[in-house]
């Protein structure tokens, strides 16, 4: 337990990206009062240690006035893109007799299957749309099929039809997989993973199963940081919504958090301008990301995503990436080119001295900013101007996507090339600059609630009042379970999808529960 | 072997399925259902059984049998209780013991989207050709709307079979029973199952099948993959009409009664500013107006693709602010006789337009 008298009101956000380790430290009242970029380090682990370091270290004394630590991090996706340091798993369908005319991972690139996948099954399980059962759980069939997996494996994956209506033969086959392999063993259950969509549930699941040993490489690192400092402070990792999970919590579901980097930026960029619903775009050096925050969440894409070349259906961030940066360079016609300089500007950009015409020296030509100290050749000055007109189209085309129609809402902009975005477009509100915008992802993963959610078949007609509430009860209990204060958990997203062809009208329900952290 | 007759040079490969199912998509006129599940059922069972023979109707043997088969029910429902992979088996079984005749081939019943793929699957399962055809040339909502009804050709026995080997064969009088029955039975088997109707042979199915179907849905996909303009590609191979190119400005759809209906208005771009297309939908694309005057209309087909990579546009995964290209092409010439408009024409969808082939619609004043 925590001692009393310990003031704990700073929190520290750590947001690891492909090139930038950032981290800040926020007071109770969300100010910033510490700040750092560090380069990520190929292990991701040391520049989140050099980040964590550098803050703390910028805090002195008042270091011990942090009670919490929010970390958003890219290591479970690396590990999947690069097939490195997953665990061995085995993966078990519960659907038989139906669902063996696909069997489990068929889609699954080789080299990922042959790195972590040591054996899959289908046996007799499952539930029909309506909720019957579609056969009893073989559970002769399951602990033989462990018996032979035994010794060869991390963790084993479920996965049964219908289980995000109907979890209860999972949960049982969960209690079997702990009977025959033991504690060590994790696993990994399907209705706590995905959504309706057999085959997309199942990579995930898997994938989920394959991440552990990653979860907590990362969450022990995080602990050595911490205790290299003395700090006993709570943890929590961000996950794809932008919201957090304890990092216990977090160890169990490591999957769900590879899609929190853009989350934690939309979300940083919208608190640090006020906003609740606005578009963002993160301009980097090669890219700039545009994404929409809708009552404070990121809205999300309605396909699902694509990790690592397995088809998942998480629903992640919906973002639109632009190949236009600040390093982007320019041809001879003065249209922005897909090539960047990255994180050589500092040599190549005219107005650093070099010779290649990029955006950044564009944006200097047309007085957007002040940077470099040499001045652009006249001859090139043309084709510059039409490049900043290009761009200009390029990026209010795109906002003009993101906004799905809806004129009106302001646009923020963060990140290193924020000068690129002219201050006024069509059909945007307000260009808004916060201040401390290159650290917006940190903030983002600071200031993050903690949420749960649910999925369920409900009747249309009778019953439809309960199942829905019993539903929204359950999205809470998994957020109050996460981390967060049960006296302000809301329901924060509801949809009700009608499904055709049942014998009753039914309905698809997704909920979705989030409050702020409960008190320390 | 297939009633000694010589067998087809033509096979489908795994090396065909991806392109089959790029143009199965296109052939879906925005419905069809999704093709990636079935891509997959197909792409294991050529693995595990080899390559499908794809035949024509002379290349069968004329007392033999066609099983048309197709996935009824809702697509929520077949995207997570997979088929058991028996069905056809059950379903061929029944069919030559109820008509006392060998199956020879099995065919599409619906050669749009998913279920126009699936059939390589269950054709490589039974160790039978695929024919080259299909009951439609594109998707369409109702059991009904399908070529052998509109030729006259009796719905026969129809055969079910579900993922718990369940086999229910149905004698209905008309097609509306037909249709009745089949939905309860699919409702019984947990709203997914596999079905065959017009089963008959090949001398009764000539000239009442749209022939040719697989190897242009082949063909649509082949031509799509290997170009630097799709597009141009696409219009070529299917002879289509581009009625606009643009941008989604506008989108309204509705879930009822087991349909997606809504529409889609499209805002001209480049060559096409200053236009603005409307396209009606029915879970697929029924009619396109632009004025008010009308451009295209079922039967005829109309999709929606993707106006950089010439990708299908579903009607689930049309989005605000989509560039697309809106391509209109003729019909199979048996839509077009009096009974095959009665049946797929604007009036069966509720449209109260007369149909003009999309060679006139397309080019005319607005």
């Amino acid at each position: 337990m925590r001692t009393s008298d310990r003031t704990a009101d700073l929190r520290v956000g750590v947001d690891v990206g492909g090139t930038n380790t950032d981290a800040v430290v926020l007071d109770a009242a969300n100010r910033i009062v510490a700040s750092t970029k560090q380069p990520t380090s190929p292990d991701v682990t040391a520049g989140m240690r050099a980040a964590v370091s550098a803050v703390l270290a910028e805090l002195g004394e008042d270091r011990s006035r942090v009670g919490r630590v929010m970390l958003g991090t890219t290591h479970a996706v690396n590990a999947i893109l690069e097939r490195r340091r997953l665990g061995r798993v085995a993966a078990v369908r519960l659907g038989a007799p139906s669902s063996l005319s696909i069997p489990p991972l068929e889609s699954w690139p080789d080299d990922l299957r042959r790195t972590a996948v040591v054996s899959t099954t289908t046996l007799r399980g499952g539930y029909y749309v309506d909720g019957r059962s579609l056969a009893d759980l073989d559970r002769d069939g399951l602990r033989r099929f462990l018996g032979a997996v035994a010794g060869r494996v991390d963790a084993i994956a479920l996965t049964g039809v219908f289980s995000p209506a109907s979890p209860e033969q999972e949960l049982q086959a969960a209690e079997i997989t702990a009977e025959e392999l033991g504690p060590d063993v994790a696993v990994s259950l399907s209705h706590e993973i995905g959504a309706l969509g057999l085959l997309e549930r199942e990579n995930a699941t898997v994938l989920n199963a394959m991440l552990y040993r990653v979860a907590r490489h990362v969450r022990d690192a995080l602990q050595a940081v911490l205790d290299e400092h003395g700090l006993r402070v709570s943890r929590y990792f961000t996950q794809n919504d932008g919201t957090l999970m304890e990092v216990d919590f977090a160890a169990r579901y490591p999957v769900l958090t590879i899609g929190s980097g853009p989350a934690n930026s939309i979300r940083g960029a919208a608190y640090l301008s006020g906003f609740s619903d606005a578009i963002v775009a993160d301009v980097g050096g090669t890219s700039t990301d545009l994404g929409v925050l809708v009552n404070g969440f990121p809205r999300v894409s309605s396909v699902g995503a694509e990790i690592g070349g397995v088809r998942t259906n998480f629903r992640m961030p919906d973002i639109l990436a632009l190949a236009l940066g600040g390093g982007t360079v320019i041809d001879g016609d003065g249209v922005p080119g897909i090539t960047s300089v990255g994180y050589r500007i500092g040599e190549e950009a005219l107005v650093f001295g070099g010779g290649t015409p990029t955006m950044t020296d564009a944006c200097v030509a047309a007085g957007r900013t002040g940077l470099g100290r040499h001045r652009v050749p006249e001859r090139l000055r043309r084709a510059l101007a039409a490049a900043v007109g290009h761009a200009d189209e390029r990026v209010a085309d795109a906002v003009d996507r993101m906004s799905l129609g809806k004129a009106g809402m302001p646009l923020v902009v963060v990140g290193g090339g924020a000068f690129l975005v002219p201050d006024g477009l069509p059909g945007v509100a307000a260009v808004v600059r916060p201040e401390h915008g290159g650290v917006a992802n940190a903030v983002g993963a600071a200031i993050a609630l903690v949420s749960g959610s649910c999925e369920t078949i409900a009747p249309a007609g009778n019953g439809r009042r309960e199942a829905v509430e019993a539903a929204a009860e359950t999205a809470r209990r998994r957020a109050v379970q996460a981390g967060a204060d049960p006296s302000s958990v809301e329901i924060v997203e509801m949809s009700e999808i009608p499904l055709s062809y049942l014998p009753e009208p039914s309905l698809r329900v997704q909920i979705k529960a989030a409050g702020p952290l409960g008190k320390l | 072997m297939q009633g000694g007759k010589h067998v087809s040079a033509r096979r489908i490969t795994l090396d065909d399925v991806r392109p089959l199912a790029r143009g199965c998509a296109i052939l879906g006129t925005g419905g069809g259902g999704d093709v990636s599940t079935s891509t997959l059922a197909a792409e294991r069972a050529l693995k595990d059984y080899g390559d499908v023979p794809l035949v024509t109707l002379d290349e069968l043997p004329r007392d033999g049998l066609v099983l048309p088969l197709g996935s009824i029910g809702a697509p929520t429902v077949s995207q997570e209780m997979l088929m058991s992979g028996r069905e056809p088996r059950l379903i061929r079984e029944a069919a030559e013991r109820d008509q006392g005749r060998p199956a020879v081939a099995v065919m599409a019943s619906e050669i749009g989207g998913g279920n126009g793929v699936e059939p390589v699957a269950w054709a490589a399962t039974l160790g039978l050709p695929l024919l080259d055809a299909d009951g439609m040339g594109r998707a369409f909502p109702e059991v009904q709307m399908v070529s052998m009804y509109v030729a006259g050709l009796p719905a026969g026995t129809v055969v079910l079979a579900d993922v718990q080997d369940n086999l229910t064969l149905i004698r209905p009088v008309d097609g509306l029973w037909s249709e009745q029955l089949a939905r309860a039975v699919c409702v019984a088997s947990g709203a997914t199952a596999l079905m065959a109707d017009y089963i008959h042979t090949p001398a009764e199915l000539a000239g009442a099948v749209i022939e040719g179907s697989v190897s242009r849905a082949l063909a649509i996909g082949r031509a799509v993959s290997d170009t630097q303009d799709p597009i141009g590609a696409l219009v070529r191979t299917l002879g289509a009409a581009t009625l606009i190119t643009g941008k989604i400005i506008e989108l309204e759809r509705h879930t009822g009664g087991g349909f997606v209906r809504g529409s889609v208005v499209v805002d001209g771009v480049g060559e096409c500013r200053g236009r603005m297309l409307r396209v009606e939908i029915q879970n697929e694309n029924l009619v396109a107006l632009e004025n008010g005057v009308v451009r295209a209309s079922v039967p005829d087909l109309i999709t929606l693709v993707d106006a950089q990579t010439a990708e299908a546009v579903s009607t689930e995964s049309l989005g605000y602010g989509q560039r697309v290209t809106v391509l209109a092409w003729p019909c199979a010439p048996l839509w077009r006789t009096p009974a095959g408009l009665r049946t797929a024409g604007p009036a069966a969808f509720g449209y109260d337009i007369p149909y003009i082939p999309v060679e006139e619609a397309a080019h005319a004043n607005v």
